[in-house]
C-alpha cells in the first residue's frame, strides 16, 4: 500500500479541512510533527523557522506545501512581516499553533537577568504578540483555533528550569483568559502540556538523567513528536468547538492531568 | 472629507462590526445601552475606524468614549 493510500485510509473525509494553520517553531520537533500533522490532514501549513528550514514542504498526494517562513519570533517586526507574507500567500490564520520555544537551563543562583528573559521573550512574550496578531483576523472572521505548547514542568516545576518552568505556566494563564476574551467570537484557546518527547531538546540529556525522567512516567517512556501533535490536531479542529482555556496533558501519566 | 461624508464612513464601519441597523448609529447612541455593544466590540470598532481612516488610536484616548457621538469627534480630530 502507498503512502498516499494509507493516509487516506486513516484520515475519514469529515476530518479533512482545508484552513490556514500557522504552526510557530515549525520546524523541528514538536513544532514539525504539527505542522505535518495539520498539512496531512488538508490544512494550509505556513511554519516559522529559525535556525533549520523544515524539508522537504512537501507533504503526501493532495495535500498543500507547507509554506516556510524565517522569522524571529522575539522580533516584532519579522514577526509582523511573517504574517503579511503568510497572509498574502494563504489568507488570514484561522488555526495558530504556537510551539517555538527554548530552554536555558541553569540553577536560579547562576540564573543571569539574560538567561532568564530570553527564555520568557522566546516562550511567552512572543506567543502574545503571535495571539494579538493573529486573533484581530479571527475576531474579524468570527472563527480560530489557538493552541499553545506548554509542558508538564509547567505545573511539575523542574529544577534549573525557573525560566521555562515559568514562561510555560505562564501560558496557562495567558490561555484561559484569552479563552474568555474570545469566547463570544468562535475563537478556542487551548493548552497542550508535553512531558518527555523524544525532540533535540532532549537530546541533550544525560542517558543517566533520562533514565531517571523515564522511571517517573507511568507509561514507562518518552512520546514521539507525533503524539503530542495528534492533541494538537485535536483542538484545532472543528470538532473541538466546544473546548476552551482547556490544559491538555500529554505526558504519559507524568503528571495525572495535574 | 465633509463631516457628512465622514459620519457615512463612520456609520458603515460601525453598522458592520457592531451588527446593527444604521438608524440605531447616531451622535447620542450609547454603546454599551443602546447598541449592546460588548468592549470586545467596541474594540474591533476602532481597529476598523483606524482602518478606515488611515489613523491610530491610543488606548488612553478611549477613556470616557461612551458615545457614537464621542467616538465619531475623536475620529474627525485626527484627519
Amino acid at each position: 500500500m502507498s503512502s498516499t493510500e494509507s493516509s487516506t485510509k486513516s484520515q475519514p473525509e469529515a476530518s479533512r479541512s482545508e484552513r490556514v494553520a500557522l504552526v510557530t517553531g515549525g520546524s523541528r520537533g514538536i513544532g514539525l510533527a504539527c505542522a505535518r500533522r495539520l498539512q496531512r490532514d488538508g490544512y494550509r501549513v505556513a511554519v516559522t523557522w529559525r535556525t533549520e528550514r523544515p524539508s522537504p514542504l512537501e507533504g503526501p498526494d493532495g495535500t498543500t506545501p507547507l509554506l516556510a517562513v524565517n522569522c524571529d519570533v522575539t522580533d516584532p517586526a519579522d514577526l509582523g512581516r511573517a504574517f503579511d507574507e503568510i497572509e498574502a500567500a494563504l489568507g488570514p490564520v484561522e488555526v495558530l499553533v504556537c510551539s517555538a520555544g527554548i530552554t536555558d537551563d541553569t540553577l536560579l543562583l547562576r540564573m543571569s537577568d539574560e538567561r532568564w528573559s530570553r527564555v520568557i521573550d522566546t516562550n511567552l512574550t512572543a506567543v502574545f504578540r503571535a495571539c494579538k496578531r493573529a486573533s484581530a483576523k479571527m475576531v474579524r472572521g468570527r472563527f480560530g483555533r489557538i493552541v499553545l505548547v506548554s509542558s508538564v514542568t509547567a505545573m511539575l516545576g523542574s529544577a534549573g528550569q525557573t525560566n521555562y518552568a515559568a514562561s510555560k505556566a505562564g501560558l496557562i494563564g495567558f490561555a484561559r483568559s484569552l479563552a474568555r476574551e474570545l469566547a463570544g467570537r468562535n475563537i478556542t484557546c487551548n493548552v497542550v502540556a508535553p512531558g518527555l518527547v523524544t525532540t533535540d531538546m532532549i537530546a541533550a540529556l544525560s542517558p543517566e538523567r533520562l533514565g531517571t525522567l523515564t522511571a517517573a512516567i507511568p507509561l514507562g517512556r518518552a512520546a514521539a513528536p507525533e503524539e503530542v501533535a495528534a492533541a494538537v490536531a485535536f483542538l484545532a479542529s472543528d470538532e473541538a468547538a466546544y473546548v476552551t482555556g482547556a490544559v491538555l496533558p500529554v505526558d504519559g501519566g507524568l503528571g495525572m492531568g495535574h | 472629507m465633509d463631516n457628512e461624508a465622514a459620519f457615512d464612513k463612520f456609520k458603515s464601519c460601525a453598522v458592520e462590526v457592531l451588527q446593527v441597523p444604521a438608524e440605531k448609529i447616531t451622535l447620542e447612541a450609547k454603546f454599551s445601552d443602546d447598541l449592546e455593544a460588548d468592549s470586545l466590540e467596541v474594540v474591533e470598532l476602532v481597529m476598523a475606524l483606524e482602518e478606515a481612516f488611515d489613523i491610530t488610536v491610543e488606548e488612553s484616548e478611549l477613556d470616557g468614549v461612551l458615545t457614537i457621538g464621542q467616538a465619531f469627534d475623536l475620529v474627525t480630530s485626527k484627519l
